[in-house]
């Protein structure tokens, strides 16, 4: 058995190819026992090639990828074992549960094609359906399962190989909003209760952030952050992180010094303003006068339609683009020189387009990044 | 928001009734929408929306009722008259977009102007002017079969608007795309509505959208209209369960009000009797003293402290919490019902911990069960 220290699944500066496209660009990642992981980005940040890589189905160009301490590829010795040698389950976009057959047979259909024996057919079927809740429907046609039931047999299934990891694929997102949302809970739930380590593939930022121990946020093939999701959301390690998970105003500004741990930033607004003084948190290793960005949430930003006192920090001065109502809040755009943002208010305010109104925000909610 | 009384009605349904064999599809729905104005019938499937949609369209003949566009009587069952689909002047715009793959963009959108024999130089004034708009007009040249889905739905809204028709009908337009997409052209959809001024008439599941897009929603449930109003009417104020349970999230909880302590104010007693609690509320339309009523709490509206605060509030356990990014959604136990609570992300709650829950009275609504 691996020890806590050991990883499950551990990759070493995996890179992949395709013609002259870097797919993926020397990642290394350790997922610990127990763990849900999630590689999240956008089409084309590499989070699928790289879950194919540890599934077997890709060949990587560089590194090495070991499951539960065992080396399983290594493009350096030209090795390279089979899927179905790695010990891992999958569970993909559609469920792939077959209709004519019981819950039962369902998940015993694997095994019997690796011809174990009935009996041990039989054992392992059982106790996966039971891991999952699904012992008292054995019986029953998977026509006959809600959607939720069906997922559970998914898993089920990928659980009675008895595998090291289960690997997802955006299981979730051919389902409809509500239903995705409880399926979100659900697996969640399920995976902490048979303990099995989990890497999971999603564009979705929420489907990240419910879910996740760590999420692995990815860009045009390299890992951009590695963190818990609340990590990841308050602290986001650069611009592309804080405008891909959330919505994030990004100010482009120049760093003009530091004042008890926090920085000093201008932000050029045009139209022959004076320069915006801002002060935020963040900063690591930004220098005097380099260019940075200054990034803050909607919800993290105040509205008032008064000038605040003489004296007040960070006030900016804006004029309302347009409203959105969204039932629990107001989305709120306001035109700040030649930059917009967005502000999520209370829904029992009144606001016109073209309204002046000040925006103001604490520094210990705003971070300086570098561009 | 609150300005639609005052507007003469252009879009006047009155008593529609519609049956499907001895099923009521659509029973007695009226409604009015001013000049330029945007309206979204939203309710589940079998709501009857889209049944109501397609009879202003003409698409189905009345059981009872009447349906007039200013002046002109579209349908009326009591004077026999039906007017054919082809002659109400209505722009539609369907979920599958139905744009004619052998045209190129400009091909598709001049047609209803060709088929209306506009001249020539006119149509292409026209067309140019509304793939503009609909921002399609770098694609006029290109085959609609090289479209994405979202620029074919732009294509299919810039058809339907060319010949400036009278009312604009749309069928859950934005259903066949994805997420990202279908929030953008929410906002877009309703700027273009808006720029043209053209009456419109939206039917979707989707209360999000029709919060987001919607002059007035009228909520639907089993034929039969719930309530009529703006988008914050029907999420800050709505008329019943029905529409506080489809409409966004809401804590429901049955109990009847005991004291009404001001004119739209008033106190109701929730939960079984050793956890019972009064709680000062607002009353909604037709709740009155000693009434069996439902307080409606949306989850935004709940505070969660640690230490009991004054006045009225409700012990819990938090059961579940989920970080959102903008939000925490926490899940609190009281007693056997659970409260759906969105507290701020910056919040610490863990599973088990005892805290205490205090819906705000301001937004804490009574209305009939």
């Amino acid at each position: 058995m691996t020890s806590r220290r050991d990883p499950v699944v551990e990759l070493r500066g995996i890179s992949k190819r395709f013609g002259p496209e870097v797919a993926v660009d020397a990642v290394s990642l350790a997922v610990q026992p127990g763990e849900f992981v999630t590689l999240l980005g956008p089409s084309g940040c590499g989070k699928t090639t790289t879950l194919r890589c540890i599934a077997g189905l890709e060949r990587p160009d560089a590194g090495e990828i070991r499951i539960g301490g065992e080396l399983v590829a290594s493009a350096p010795r030209g090795l390279h074992l089979n899927p179905e040698a790695r010990n891992i389950g999958m569970v993909f976009q559609s469920y792939a549960v077959w209709p004519h057959m019981t819950v039962f047979d369902n998940v015993a259909y694997g095994l019997r094609v690796r011809r174990l024996g009935r009996a041990r057919v039989a054992e392992r079927t059982r106790r996966a359906l039971d891991l999952v809740g699904l012992g008292p429907l054995a019986g029953r046609y998977a026509t006959r399962l809600s959607g939720g039931q069906r997922q559970r047999v998914a898993l089920a299934r990928a659980l009675a190989y008895e595998p090291r990891v289960i690997l997802f694929d955006e299981p979730l997102s051919n389902l409809d909003a509500k239903l995705r949302e409880q399926m979100r809970i659900e697996l969640v739930r399920l995976q902490k209760e048979t303990g099995i380590t989990s890497i999971y593939v999603t564009h979705d930022q929420t489907e990240a952030l419910v879910m996740s121990d760590r999420v692995v946020v990815m860009d045009r093939g390299v890992i951009q952050q590695v963190g818990d999701p609340r990590t990841i959301y308050a602290q986001p390690a650069n611009a592309f992180v804080a405008s891909f998970l959330g919505v994030a105003n990004l100010l482009p500004g120049r760093l003009l010094g530091r004042t008890g741990g926090l920085c000093d930033l201008e932000v050029a607004v045009g139209d022959g303003r004076p320069p915006l003084r801002l002060r935020t948190a963040g900063g690591d290793g930004v220098l005097p006068d380099q260019r940075v960005v200054l990034t803050v949430r909607p919800e993290d930003l105040a509205l008032s339609r008064h000038r605040p006192g003489a004296g007040a920090l960070n006030v900016i001065e804006g004029e309302v683009v347009d409203t959105v109502y969204l039932g629990s809040f107001l989305d709120c755009r306001v035109r700040v020189g030649p930059h917009e943002m967005d502000v999520q208010i209370d829904h029992d305010e009144e606001l016109a387009p073209g309204q002046t109104v000040f925006l103001s925000f604490e520094p210990e909610h705003a971070l300086c990044l570098t561009r | 928001m609150d300005s639609r009384s005052a507007a003469p009605a252009y879009l006047v349904v009155d008593g529609l009734v519609k049956t499907f064999g001895a099923d009521r599809a659509v029973d007695g729905v009226s409604l009015a929408v001013p000049r330029g104005r945007f309206l979204t019938l939203l309710g589940p499937s079998g709501c009857g929306k889209t049944t109501t949609l397609m009879s202003i369209a003409g698409l189905h003949r009345l059981d009872a009722g009447l349906i007039r566009v200013g002046d002109t009587v579209y349908t009326s069952v009591a004077d026999g008259i039906f007017l054919p689909p082809e002659k109400r002047d209505i722009g539609m715009v369907f979920q599958s977009y139905a744009i004619w793959p052998h045209m190129t963009v400009a091909e598709n959108v001049a047609y209803p102007l060709e088929i209306r024999k506009v001249d020539r130089a006119e149509i292409g004034d026209r067309v140019a002017e509304v793939l503009r708009l609909v921002g399609l007009a770098p694609m006029a040249e290109k085959l609609a079969t090289q479209l994405s889905g979202g620029q074919q739905q732009r294509a299919a809204l810039a058809r339907a608007i060319v010949f400036r028709p009278r009312l604009l009908l749309f069928d859950e337009p934005l259903s066949n795309l994805d997420l990202k997409l279908r929030e953008q052209m929410r906002v877009e959809l309703k700027r273009i509505q808006r720029e043209v001024g053209i009456t419109s008439v939206y039917v979707t599941h989707d209360q999000a959208e029709a919060l987001v897009m919607s002059d007035e929603i009228i909520v639907m449930s089993k034929g039969r209209v719930q309530q009529v109003g703006g988008p914050h009417d029907v999420y800050a104020r709505p008329a019943n369960r029905y529409v506080s349970d489809f409409i966004g999230v809401a804590n429901l909880l049955d109990g009847h009000v005991v004291a009404v302590t001001a004119p739209g104010r008033g106190e109701i007693e929730v939960g079984p009797a050793e956890t019972r609690v009064r709680l000062p509320c607002r009353l909604g339309a037709g709740v009155a003293a000693g009434a069996t009523a439902v307080l409606s709490v949306r989850p935004e509206n709940v505070a969660v402290v640690r230490e009991p605060p004054a006045g009225p509030h409700l012990p819990g356990e938090v059961l579940q919490t989920v970080f959102l990014g903008n939000s925490l959604d926490c899940r609190v136990r009281w007693g056997a019902f659970e409260w759906k609570v969105l507290a701020r992300p910056r919040e610490r709650l863990h599973p088990g911990e005892r805290v205490y829950l205090q819906p705000d009275p301001e937004h804490s609504l009574a209305v009939l069960p």
